[in-house]
């Protein structure tokens, strides 16, 4: 319970049949003549980890945008625990902590204040906001780090603390996109601890967009693929390997359903993805 | 507890959540107040924490001021070329002028912070948060208020250093802080329609350079209005930057003006510029 105690006006989610963590139908939307999305539906029920996999350019990170009220969809509905998001987009964003792709954090600043400005733009009150703050640094494992600018942080550390942005809230429903990108091995190892530790204390419902096979199999309780704007399949990894036959990956599985790899998917994303990353990498460094 | 959406958070358990309007945010509007405020206060909250952190900027960003007043000032009182009004020193009539241009500097380069957190994804981040777009805006525009005060404090002084006969009474010169901020409000609100239009930092330093002299020697920073031709009379009494340093001028060494007016055009645009940022953020967000 560490992110989740001291929690005052909190009731605990309705028992009974509760509304599902993501309702969403028919999801539309466009730029210009490039359909994005293109009829999704999803359900994802609360308390699950949900993985939506696909190559750069599939669709994931708009379909993400609209489910937190970032883009309004051309057409269909989103709800987010029964609240429709086009009706009251600010409920809806109480319920989110999202962290977007980028590495996101404010350099100039320190890790608490980085935490505490979310505190703040979530109306955390006063008198429980410090208690808050620090608990969502320890929960990240920051608390001696909090201190310092962010400038002098690693990738792992930054992503971590963008985790305890997101936390701060106590939200309901976590979306992380691309949470383990541009990382090393060993830091996407401790945010994964980080998330699966999160998961077991606080049930927390997780939506996530990877690209990462092996990760959304050790993770996610249940993944969809997301092909040119559309959902090929949905299911447990287990479901959709088995699907395939004996001794089949993820990465088959994938392949089966979009008829190539994720790595020889070029089509979008790429030259504009590449300098984003460097030019993170500039600002942070 | 039926009534209560169920995913309704704590803020909204107490009070449930009505059905409004579609694109409206539920609530009265003494909590869309509230929340305003709430939101002006953090974003200054961090910009005076980002100044604390870093005051670089402060000290490199009073070098420009400074020449102004040293060379420029001191060099045109002596030469008389320019008759300020009731025979009051040139350099006590520049004074205010080069205090309204250095806040002009900072506010209309404001926007480039919004484009770096668009890149960065903050700006996303930002817009997930419970905050309604104007509120947004309105806190980053108060935000640079902050900054320019912090800079404004700065020129005060270097200019009672050179000579100045500047005012100590109290209620000015909170009344200069209010005018600082209402003019960085507006220019920053400026800044940042512009990033919504130009979508990247390096063209949003292009229109900025090219706009910042135009506005400055349009306005009556430098030299009264009455000794201008014309049309560029008539171009000042449209440059929020006049009245700004009009409001300025009567605050801190008596020049008559009328407040009223000053203030309240300061005040119409920063509303204006709200409003139009605002409608254009979602450029930005895309």
């Amino acid at each position: 319970m560490t992110a989740r105690a001291g929690r005052p006006a909190r009731s605990p989610a309705p028992p009974g049949p509760a509304a599902p963590a993501i309702r969403c139908a028919g999801l539309r939307y466009s730029f210009g003549t490039h359909l994005a999305v293109d009829r999704v539906d999803l359900l994802i029920a609360a308390g699950e980890t949900f993985g939506l996999l696909g190559p750069n350019g599939a669709g994931k990170t708009t379909t993400i945008r609209m489910l937190t009220t970032l883009l309004k969809p051309d057409q269909g509905t989103v709800a987010v625990f029964g609240v429709d998001a086009a009706a009251q987009p600010m409920l809806v964003r109480r319920l989110i902590g999202y962290v977007p792709q980028l590495l996101s954090a404010d350099a100039s600043l320190t890790g608490r204040e980085n935490v505490e400005l979310f505190a703040r733009l979530f109306d955390v009150p006063r008198r429980v906001r410090g208690q808050r703050v620090d608990e969502a640094l320890s929960a990240m494992g920051l608390t001696e780090a909090g201190q310092r600018l962010v400038k002098t942080y690693s990738g792992g550390m930054i992503r971590r603390l963008e985790l305890a942005q997101a936390l701060v809230n106590a939200p309901r429903l976590l979306v992380l996109d691309e949470p383990t990108v541009g990382l090393d091995p060993i830091a996407r190892a401790g945010v994964w601890e980080f998330i699966a530790g999160l998961r077991q204390s606080s049930h927390t419902t997780v939506l996530m967009t990877t690209h990462y096979m092996e990760e959304a199999d050790l993770y996610c309780d249940r993944v969809a693929l997301m092909h040119h704007g559309t959902i090929r399949a949905t299911g447990t990894s287990a479901e959709l390997k088995a699907g395939l036959g004996e001794g089949a990956t993820l990465d088959d599985v994938f392949r089966h359903y979009t008829g190539g790899t994720l790595d020889d998917d070029s089509e979008q994303g790429g030259i504009r993805d590449v300098r984003r990353a460097r030019r993170t990498a500039r600002r942070l460094g | 507890m039926t009534s209560a959406a169920p995913g309704a958070p704590p803020a909204a358990s107490a009070d449930p959540p009505r059905p409004g309007p579609p694109g409206l945010p539920a609530g009265r509007p003494q909590a869309g107040l509230r929340r305003l405020a709430s939101r002006v206060a953090t974003l200054c909250w961090v910009e005076l924490r980002k100044i604390r952190h870093d005051r670089t900027e402060l000290y490199t960003r009073a070098i420009q001021p400074a020449l102004w007043l040293l060379i420029f000032g001191e060099t045109f009182t002596r030469i008389h070329a320019i008759a300020a009004p009731n025979g009051i020193p040139y350099l006590d009539f520049l004074a205010p002028g080069i205090l309204a241009q250095s806040t002009l500097f900072i506010a209309i380069f404001y926007g480039i912070q919004i484009i770096w957190e668009r890149d960065a994804g903050v700006l996303a981040k930002l817009m997930v948060t419970p905050t309604p777009r104007a509120a947004l805006i309105t806190g980053k525009a108060f935000a640079a208020g902050v900054r320019s005060i912090v800079q404004a404090a700065v020129i005060v002084v270097l200019s009672a250093v050179l000579g100045v006969t500047l005012t100590l009474n109290p209620l000015k010169l909170l009344g200069v802080a209010l005018i600082v901020v209402l003019g960085s409000a507006f220019f920053s609100c400026l800044s940042m329609s512009i990033a919504g239009v130009a979508l990247s930092r390096d063209r949003l330093m292009g229109i900025g350079q090219a706009i910042t002299m135009p506005l400055f020697f349009s306005s009556n920073a430098l030299y009264p209005e009455r000794l201008m031709p014309g049309w560029l009379q008539a171009i000042s009494k449209v440059n929020p930057l006049s009245y700004e340093v009009s409001a300025l001028r009567w605050l801190l060494i008596g020049v008559p003006t009328n407040l009223a007016l000053d203030t309240g055009v300061l005040a119409g645009a920063t509303v204006a510029g709200i409003t139009v940022s605002s409608l254009l953020l979602p450029r930005l967000a895309r």
